[in-house]
């Protein structure tokens, strides 16, 4: 089966410094893939790069296909077919990506016409039916409305409903609920997971909240320092982590229940694109460096179906994982 | 239990609002009529939504906002007037963390410097002196004197937090507010900061009230766990049974939502509506319009907060008397 995007090698530079350094990811149709990292591991970049959104003093190289095709450096018209047509996006703050004198109709209406060959009464229809199945009460009333007259969960919605105007394949979600309260969090990701059943949506979910990402993603990738480090199943990463960054971020989640224990902090912070380490990235701050990680960088190395991690130290820290488990 | 440090008996506060430039002035109640009380050396963590009010208690806790009505007692004392000098002895006793630790600190001054600047304020110790206590206070928050002479824009996001914990700890202060201390904090630094705060706490023998919106890290860190919603608490507990057993509709809602590894979203409780307006609070039980359980009696009776046993407490019309189960009855 082809893949529905398949990124090879891909590297970001700003000014020199590797914000990306080499990022291989594939994503099969109707596929929910959470990307997790601390800031500026290169969640967003990553996304951004792939479809031409970064400024133009970023160097950007490698490949990334969607369908086979090659979207680095195609024409712009065919990018602006792609971008919100077949790859849509949502971001954190979704009151600003909304434009405040415009009415939601005029918004909604502006997308449908972009991406979808309808015209006059049909795309009012479409946009009244888009913004009831996100589920925004009282729908026809609201399409009058301006962005300022609705809640930020709403917001997010209304952005989900935009999001969706053109039938996408694919939609990148970049941290859609951060700046949401966790009782609305909790209804926005449920629309979202609602909506990509129904739709047969693939979806990339980028978020810093490990908890997040495991409940609704089927597989997830870590990233760190502009690198993938470790790609698993979402059960098995969270049951089962074997880099130890994915270790480290897993043990440093404070428990909602059971006994209370000490954190366990990764020492240190994540290195300066423009001072990298040689070698391991994580190294300086990995409890279980050895000499060979400060040589060579290691790659990203399939270790069972579905399964990859970049460290040559995964068996070791797999040991020392089921050694304190064991006590 | 030891005797309470802090003692806050209903606390109200209100601000006026208007809608547009010539519309009505509307009152929001930030805070209305809330009572805690933190004994010695404990933490109580209060969490919330956005305009729960949970810092506005934060704030009039430690006096730099005065409360409409009720009082805050610290060390058995009322607190003194802003701006007197009774006051400013009292509040070198108290201090407070915010969420932003940039926006905290002096761009333009080396961070040592910042550390050292409620010592002169305060009039404590010689020059000397205040010299060794900066560096004492650099090793408290696992820092060096080299980061001392940075300035804020040359440290990270955890460093920061570090140096204005380290600020705060200079008058040896027996209180310390933190608003959401770790919430801008990647999950890896948030950790570094939390296991901080607790050594520091169990070494000075701090008192802390710790506000945040993140269970997780209210949990980590608190002995009792006070929920707000809307201006008022409703539901208060010990840490480990309020979230094991959460009594509240709400709360059980809050605990439901946070997301956690190895655990699928089923039987999760999602609340319908919108999150609360502060502006216009709901009649009753404020939270009712959201409440899966609400009867016709929680629309025009405000539910107070009364005692259940093992020292809860709760707000709600549908828990009653000690020990009564009602998520299973439910």
């Amino acid at each position: 089966m082809t893949p529905l995007v398949s990124i090879q090698g891909l590297s970001v530079a700003f000014g020199g410094a590797p914000v990306l350094r080499g990022i291989e990811l594939t994503l099969q149709k109707g596929e929910a893939l959470g990307l997790v990292g601390e800031s500026g591991s290169g969640k967003s970049v990553t996304w951004l790069a792939a479809l031409g959104l970064l400024p133009r003093h970023a160097k950007v190289s490698g490949s990334v296909r969607l369908d086979g095709r090659e979207l680095l450096g195609a024409a712009a018209s065919e990018l602006d077919r792609i971008r919100g047509g077949r790859i849509a996006m949502i971001f954190q703050d979704p009151a600003s990506a909304l434009n405040p004198v415009l009415t939601i109709r005029k918004q909604l209406c502006e997308a449908l016409a972009l991406h979808r060959d309808l015209s006059g009464e049909a795309v009012k229809a479409e946009a009244l039916r888009l913004l009831g199945l996100v589920g925004i009460p009282d729908a026809a009333r609201r399409l009058s409305a301006y962005p300022h007259e609705f809640s930020g969960g709403q917001v997010q919605r209304i952005m989900i409903a935009m999001a969706l105007a053109g039938n996408p394949d694919l939609l990148i979600a970049d941290e859609p609920t951060t700046a949401l309260d966790a009782t609305i969090q909790a209804q926005i990701l449920e629309l979202l997971s609602t909506i990509r059943r129904e739709m047969n949506m693939a979806m990339v979910l980028i978020s810093h909240d490990l908890g997040v990402v495991a409940e609704n993603c089927d597989r997830v990738a870590v990233m760190y320092a502009g690198r993938i480090v470790e790609q698993a199943p979402a059960n098995q990463l969270f049951a089962d982590p074997l880099h130890p960054y994915a270790q480290g971020l897993i043990g440093a989640l404070p428990p909602l229940d059971g006994p209370r224990r000490r954190l366990i902090a990764i020492p240190g912070t994540v290195p300066d694109p423009a001072q990298m380490p040689d070698g391991c990235a994580f190294a300086p701050r990995c409890a279980l460096a050895a000499e060979a990680c400060g040589a060579t960088a290691p790659t990203l190395a399939p270790i069972a179906d579905d399964r990859a991690v970049a460290c040559i130290r995964a068996e070791a820290s797999r040991r020392a994982l089921l050694g304190i488990a064991a006590e | 239990m030891s005797a309470p440090l802090v003692e806050v008996s209903a606390i109200s506060r209100s601000y006026s609002m208007r809608s547009g430039m010539f519309g009505r002035a509307t009152a929001v109640h930030a805070v209305d009529g809330v009572s805690l009380s933190i004994p010695k050396g404990e933490t109580l963590g209060l969490v919330g939504e956005s305009g729960s009010g949970k810092s506005t208690t934060g704030r009039i806790v430690l006096g730099l906002e005065p409360p409409d009505r009720g009082d805050v007692r610290f060390d058995g004392k009322p607190m003194a007037a802003l701006g007197t000098q009774a006051w400013r002895t009292q509040r070198a006793r108290m201090q407070m963390i915010f969420q932003d630790p940039l926006g905290a600190l002096d761009r333009r001054l080396p961070v040592a410097s910042q550390i050292r600047e409620p010592l002169d304020i305060h009039g404590i110790g010689t020059v000397a002196e205040r010299e060794d206590r900066v560096r004492e206070l650099l090793r408290a928050v696992e820092l060096t004197p080299a980061h001392g002479a940075r300035y804020p824009g040359a440290l990270s996001g955890g460093q920061r937090q570090r140096i204005v914990l380290a600020r705060a700890l200079a008058t040896k202060p027996d209180f310390l507010v933190c608003d959401e201390p770790v919430s801008a904090l990647d999950v890896s630094i948030q950790a570094q900061v939390v296991n901080l705060l607790c050594d520091l706490q169990a070494r000075l023998s701090l008192t802390l009230l710790f506000i945040s919106h993140d269970l997780r890290v209210i949990r980590q860190i608190s002995t009792i766990v006070a929920v707000m919603y809307l201006g008022r608490i409703v539901e208060i507990g010990s840490a480990d049974d309020l979230f094991a057993r959460p009594e509240h509709p709400y709360t059980q809602a809050l605990v439901s939502a946070s997301p956690a590894p190895g655990r699928r979203s089923a039987g999760r409780i999602v609340l319908s509506g919108d999150p609360p307006n502060p502006a216009a609070r709901p009649n009753g039980c404020a939270f009712h319009p959201r409440c899966p359980r609400a009867l016709a009696r929680c629309a025009s009776e405000v539910p107070v907060l009364s005692a259940i046993g093992d020292g809860r407490q709760v707000a709600c019309h549908l828990v009653t008397g000690p020990h009564v189960q009602t998520r299973d009855a439910a």
